[in-house]
């Protein structure tokens, strides 16, 4: 059975909200669109106070390349175009909208069913997957359109679907598939034209036997699309780990996959460019996971961008006690959330309730040389060392050893014996290196 | 017997052998040094902090003797008298500068600022500060994970485990300015010492509105402008609703410290005042050392 071949860990699954149904998040009273939901500068807001918006309209454009549109996800009046605090409570732009009603835009097509036919041309698909503020769903909510327009001189031989949710506890995209499967096989074909490639593998880890056995059916009537049943481990939906799993390719250190032939898209987002492209509807919900040891009702939920995060947590019957931590997103890669007196945004794949014994950090004892976060780290990088480096400020050795290579999976504090802050540190080095680096290239 | 007299002969010539090469090396090589750099160097506090900007007591002799003035050169650690002593051998004047001290701008101790949260990653300001705003409600404030006194290499600055605050020892203190670089909040400042050490200065940065930071804070400035209203020398002003005092214009006479509301303005090492029951308010912090700074105010 395939995987990727360096590094990797298999954390216990716990899937507990697998094979729950997709349940909608009830209209908020007060919507908290932010402006900042993507990778890239937050996006500029063309709407004033006071105006009313339908659901799906334009609200915010895209703020130079790296960056996407968004649109209100409730019909409303905007009240409010100000800050608000975050769950790691920095300010950030948003756009408060007081819901009445739910009327949505005219042109977009409400109705179930399914349209299979798709007659526009590469650049109109790419053009509208870029008004409709579409970004990758899996977690870097990179704005899918870049993706889809390779640099000049590169072309793309190969489309490859994320449907790997290697992050334990998540099961948002396994549901997504389960009862949207059809749709995002006519989202890959659509992918498919906009890339101009004949050959699409879809990854699936084989902890989700039904999705492979549902999408292998439905691969037989596709042409060109193969699902691949991938031995499961810990990150192979990163990119580069996945490209490596299906095609045996390496992406080399600092380059984009395309530079292998191959563009990665998540399962999620081309499920929003079906309904982008078919239905007409920009990216205004999503489904998220939330689930815990001692969550009442762990289940998956689609939520409209701006819901506060207190309404799904009640559906899913309510904070449990003995809670540790609350985890926005899965527990390997998520961040510790301050609060849920937050809005949903398009970065939101999960909430995770950890409990109290679960959540808490064991000291940190020295390093004992064993090497487990070398086996363990999926770019072949020597964590223990990069950590000491970053720990004595080491910024030119660091890079020298490949720190941007990181893709800050935490398999490296996974599996280190003495629980010492890997991850931490090589993140703080990351991040000081990276500044190091644009200021550089700036000068130049 | 032989042999000895053999080896000490043959050690003998090898030696002088080698003491002609080495000499005619060193004419060779000899690097013609101004030896003002080693009597400057000497001078020094050879404390090689990096206070002046420059790598080291060595680099910044050598910067000194290379300057034509001394206008832009000085060391923090040994302050006028060293600069005059550097001024004397290099035949030049120095500027006389104040001795100045690093001052800790927040007085977010575990009394002053509910804890909200607990953090249990690395024990790191720098890491703490790239995840989220640190333990209190304040994003301006002290995460107190002690980045400032991993930093300093003169023991001078250290947590209160009462308060959770950094302290600085005015004594020990430096000024070389290496905590105000490791701050990641920005709230270590470097203010002039002042006259019997006394000083003046706002202990807060929170930049937010009036509500937000009496929410978070019950000692943090709220802009609301009475300081300024009151200094007669024009030494105080507020951006973003936070006040800051300049020092240079400041000449100590606290009346600032008797208006502000919320007491964020601190005064240090001043004789306890003759009217005590004028300003209750502020009544504890006259009398406080630096040391018992944040439990000032309650």
């Amino acid at each position: 059975m395939k995987t990727f071949k360096i590094g990797g860990v298999h954390p216990q699954e716990n899937k507990l909200s697998a094979g729950s149904k997709i349940q909608k998040v009830a209209l908020p009273t007060q919507a908290i669109i932010p402006l900042d939901q993507h990778l890239g500068a937050p996006a500029t807001p063309i709407v004033a106070v006071g105006d009313t918006v339908k659901v799906g309209q334009l609200i915010a454009t895209a703020t130079g390349f790296i960056s996407a549109n968004i649109h209100a996800s409730v019909s409303g009046k905007v009240t409010k175009i100000d800050t608000f605090v975050d769950a790691w409570g920095k300010r950030s732009p948003a756009i408060t909208i007081d819901v009445e009603g739910d009327e949505w835009a005219d042109d977009i097509i409400t109705s179930k069913e399914i349209n299979r036919i798709c007659k526009l041309s590469k650049e109109e698909i790419i053009t509208k997957i870029k008004k409709a503020g579409i970004v990758g769903l899996g977690g870097a909510c990179f704005p899918t359109h870049i993706k889809l327009t390779p640099p000049p001189g590169k072309t793309a031989e190969v489309l490859i679907i994320n449907a790997v949710e290697c992050e334990p506890y998540l099961t948002c995209d396994h549901q997504l598939m389960m009862e949207h499967g059809e749709e995002i096989f006519i989202g890959i074909s659509i992918l498919m034209k906009a890339l101009g490639v004949q050959k699409t593998i879809v990854g699936i880890e084989n902890n989700k036997k039904d999705a492979i056995d549902y999408f292998q059916k439905l691969a037989n009537r596709h042409f060109g699309i193969e699902v691949v049943s991938l031995k499961t481990c810990y990150p192979q939906g990163g990119e580069k780990q996945l490209i490596d799993a299906l095609i045996g390719r390496q992406v080399p250190s600092g380059a984009l996959p395309i530079e292998v032939g191959a563009v990665v898209q998540n399962v999620a987002t081309t499920f929003a460019v079906y309904e982008a492209i078919q239905k007409n509807k920009p990216l205004i919900e999503r489904v998220m996971t939330v689930t815990g040891k001692n969550v009442k009702n762990p289940g998956n939920f689609a939520i409209r961008f701006g819901t506060p995060l207190t309404a799904v947590v009640e559906m899913a019957g309510g904070i449990p006690e003995n809670t540790g931590k609350i985890i926005g997103g899965g527990p390997m890669m998520g961040r510790a959330h301050m609060t849920i007196d937050v809005p949903a945004s398009k970065r939101t794949s999960g909430l995770l309730f950890m409990t109290k014994e679960e959540s808490v950090r064991k000291e940190p004892q020295n390093c004992i040389r064993c090497a487990k976060c070398i086996s363990a780290c999926p770019m072949g990088l020597e964590p223990y060392l990069l950590m000491s480096l970053s720990e004595r400020g080491m910024y030119e050795e660091l890079e020298k050893n490949g720190i941007m290579d990181c893709i800050e999976c935490g398999c490296c504090l996974f599996s280190c014996p003495s629980y010492r802050p890997l991850l931490d540190y090589v993140r703080q080095g990351k991040a000081t290196v990276g500044n190091i680096i644009r200021a550089r290239n700036a000068k130049k | 017997m032989n042999i000895i007299v053999l080896s000490l002969i043959v050690l003998g010539v090898l030696g002088c052998l080698a003491s002609v090469v080495l000499f005619l090396v060193a004419r060779k090589f000899n690097v013609e040094e101004d030896p003002r750099i080693d009597l400057v160097e000497e001078a020094l506090p050879s404390a090689n902090c990096g206070g002046c900007g420059f790598a080291g007591c060595r680099n910044f002799a050598e910067a000194c003797v290379n300057a034509d003035s001394l206008d832009n050169l000085n060391c923090p650690v040994g302050g006028t008298s060293t600069m005059t002593k550097v001024g004397e051998i290099l035949g030049l004047t120095a500027n006389a500068t104040d001795p100045m001290v690093a001052v800790v701008r927040c007085n977010g101790s575990h009394k002053n600022c509910q804890r909200t949260n607990t953090y249990d990653g690395a024990k790191s300001c720098a890491i703490a500060n790239s995840l989220y705003i640190g333990e209190t409600d304040c994003s301006f404030g002290c995460l107190g994970f002690g980045d400032c006194v991993t930093a300093c290499l003169f023991d001078a600055i250290h947590i209160n485990p009462e308060t959770g605050l950094p302290e600085v020892d005015e004594d020990k203190c430096t000024a070389c300015g290496t905590c105000v670089k490791a701050c990641p909040k920005g709230i270590i400042e470097l203010r002039k010492k002042g006259p019997k050490n006394r000083r003046i200065f706002v202990s807060c940065m929170n930049k937010d509105k009036d509500g937000i930071a009496r929410k978070a804070c019950s000692v943090a400035c709220i802009g609301c402008g009475k300081c300024v209203k009151e200094c007669q020398f024009d030494a105080i002003t507020i951006e973003n609703n936070l006040a800051y005092i300049d020092f240079t214009k400041c000449r100590l006479c606290r009346k600032c410290v008797d208006v502000c509301p919320t007491g964020s303005i601190h005064e240090l090492n001043f004789p306890p005042r003759k009217k005590q029951e004028a300003v209750p308010e502020t009544e504890e912090i006259k009398t406080i050392k630096i040391e018992d700074l944040s439990e000032s105010n309650d």
